[in-house]
């Protein structure tokens, strides 16, 4: 079968502002097979947003292929949702109009694009804040409002930049339990970046560990828990437990090149 | 923070009747010390050029101010009826602030978004924002004549530039997450320009409007005094032609109130236009 998403070689690089060339990402290989659920690891810093990036078509690669359903990405393609790390909602739009925006920007009427919206809104659970601005939700709520905007495109390629990154614990394991529920009822494949070791393997079938930068994948490791999870129990898991570790000891050798790194540039 | 000698069990309830009597008798203080200031200020004025101790003649009078306010609302000014003028003024004023606003927004947002554009016409819009725009009124009042139209252009141009380089920062400034989220969800240049940069470029602006449109009344009351057939400006000049202080004073107080209520119309038009903003508390605006 082939991939829904494939990297072959990929290199990126950027000017740096002193005039410089920063190497973000060397020869990177990834794939991942439809309806695939893939998670990224790798230290602060190892362009692990770069390659979200690349897959959008936001940027392209300095070398190298990069396929989506087997064909070249060239600029932003249709079907990809994207949850950025930070809020990325529009502040001036209310929820209705935000997670409208999609298929209005796709030339859905103006009609129908609501009924879509409020369809969705219910789905993540915010029925009865159509009404409401992004200043007046909370920080998991504005999730939310993220993840009908994206999801109401039917994308069959969802990329999410450490989305729950910025939540409290609790809200946290919430989010991404609600997150599993909305994936399985499509077929798309996700791209989950994050540091977090476990919220990558409680919810990932697969998990990518990528080295510091300049970045490549360093190994890829089957997460075979059964599905459905409770990522708030699936931790306790011996086999869960088990997989830890493997991965871990792959990526603390990364973690701890990268804070040395960190440390020195810090020092100079 | 509650008195410690007060019974703690009556809480609440007290705590919130106390906060909303302070906040009353702070209220009246500060309308109290206003209507002072007002009065020490005026009054001196006045005592001191009844006294003869400032002559009348240069500095006016209030008393005198008032009453030729009075005249000119009963008996008409010598340009006609005073309604007459402060319309024209203010017609002049609005007409160059709604012209001088568009205009900005529409040439500041299009450089903000095309960046080569931005660097062709940048020194030139520098080099043009150097000179005193207010003596190109009298330009305007050899080439438009001396209708509304020399009035309008005069205070268009002054209001221009200042809405423009807001319009330009505010468009140059848009997150680039939202404008990343806007294109991944199939935004097209023209909804990211009409949708994501204009609304966000909308803070920037809205706050020069306040500016904008003191400027657009010095616009309109410099070109009338470059030559004009009505409005408060050319009162105030054919005042000052007749040495009659009181009628440079009633002007300006013309002027003033025109002011104040173009303020409170600005700030019901920002109210409405950035109505996503979190309400910031201003209870003390100035």
């Amino acid at each position: 079968m082939p991939s829904a998403i494939e990297l072959r070689g990929v290199t990126k690089r950027f000017l740096t502002p002193s005039g410089g060339v920063y190497t973000a990402l060397q020869d990177l290989n990834l794939a991942v097979a439809p309806g695939e659920f893939c998670a990224v690891v790798g230290p602060t810093g190892c362009g692990k947003s770069t390659t979200l990036a690349l897959i959008s078509g936001l940027e392209p690669a300095s070398e190298g292929e990069v396929e989506v359903f087997s064909k070249a990405v060239r600029g932003i393609a249709s079907g990809i949702g994207y949850v950025f790390q930070s809020d990325a909602v529009f502040p001036w739009k209310t929820v209705l109009e935000n997670v409208a925006a999609g298929p209005r920007y796709h030339g859905t009427s103006p009609r129908d694009a609501r009924a879509g919206a409020r369809e969705w809104i219910a789905r993540v659970g915010l029925a009865g804040f159509e009404d409401r601005y992004p200043y007046q939700l909370s920080g998991g709520m504005r999730k939310r409002v993220a993840l009908a905007q994206s999801l109401i495109n039917g994308p069959q390629i969802l990329l999410m930049d450490e989305p729950f990154s910025a939540l409290d614990v609790q809200t946290r394991s919430l989010m991404e339990n609600e997150l599993l529920g909305l994936w399985s009822s499509t077929s798309a494949s996700v791209v989950f970046v994050t540091h977090d070791l476990e919220e990558a393997i409680s919810m990932s079938d697969r998990v990518f560990v990528i080295t510091a930068a300049p970045g490549t994948v360093k190994s890829n490791y089957k997460v075979d828990l059964p599905r459905p999870r409770n990522v708030a129990e699936i931790r306790f898991q011996p086999r869960f437990t088990e997989i830890y570790q493997e991965i871990w000891n792959d990526l603390r050798d990364e973690v701890l090149v990268s804070y040395e790194r960190q440390k020195r540039s810090g020092a100079a | 923070m509650q008195a410690p000698d007060e019974p703690a069990a009556q809480g609440g309830a007290d705590l919130t009747a106390r906060r909303v009597r302070e906040a009353r008798r702070r209220r009246l203080t500060v309308q109290g010390l206003r209507l002072l200031v007002a009065v020490v200020w005026l009054g001196s004025w006045e005592l001191t050029t009844r006294l003869g101790w400032v002559d009348k003649f240069f500095f006016a009078q209030p008393s005198e101010i008032v009453l030729k306010l009075w005249t000119w609302i009963n008996n008409g000014t010598e340009l006609g009826p005073l309604w007459v003028q402060v319309l024209t003024t203010m017609e002049e004023t609005v007409g160059g602030f709604v012209v001088g606003s568009i205009l900005g927004i529409i040439v500041g947002v299009a450089l903000g978004r095309i960046a080569i554009l931005a660097d062709v016409l940048g020194p030139y819009v520098k080099a043009f924002n150097a000179i005193p725009r207010v003596v190109l009124g009298a330009l305007f009042a050899i080439s438009l004549g001396l209708d509304i139209k020399s009035k309008v252009a005069t205070a268009a141009i002054l209001v221009f530039f200042v809405v423009f380089f807001n319009a330009f920062q505010g468009a140059r400034e848009v997150d680039r997450n939202l404008m990343a989220n806007a294109r991944i969800l199939g935004a097209n240049n023209r909804r990211l320009t009409t949708e994501i940069v204009i609304p966000s470029a909308m803070s920037w602006i809205i706050a020069s409007l306040h500016t904008s449109f003191g400027l657009a009344l010095v616009g309109a009351v410099v070109g009338e005094l470059f030559g004009a057939t009505a409005g408060v400006g050319e009162l105030i000049y054919s005042a000052e032609q007749n040495f009659d202080a009181n009628g440079v004073f009633a002007g300006m107080v013309l002027l003033a109130a025109i002011a104040l209520v173009a303020e409170a119309l600005i700030t019901a038009l920002e109210n409405r236009l950035v109505r996503w903003r979190p309400q910031v508390n201003t209870e003390t605006r100035i």
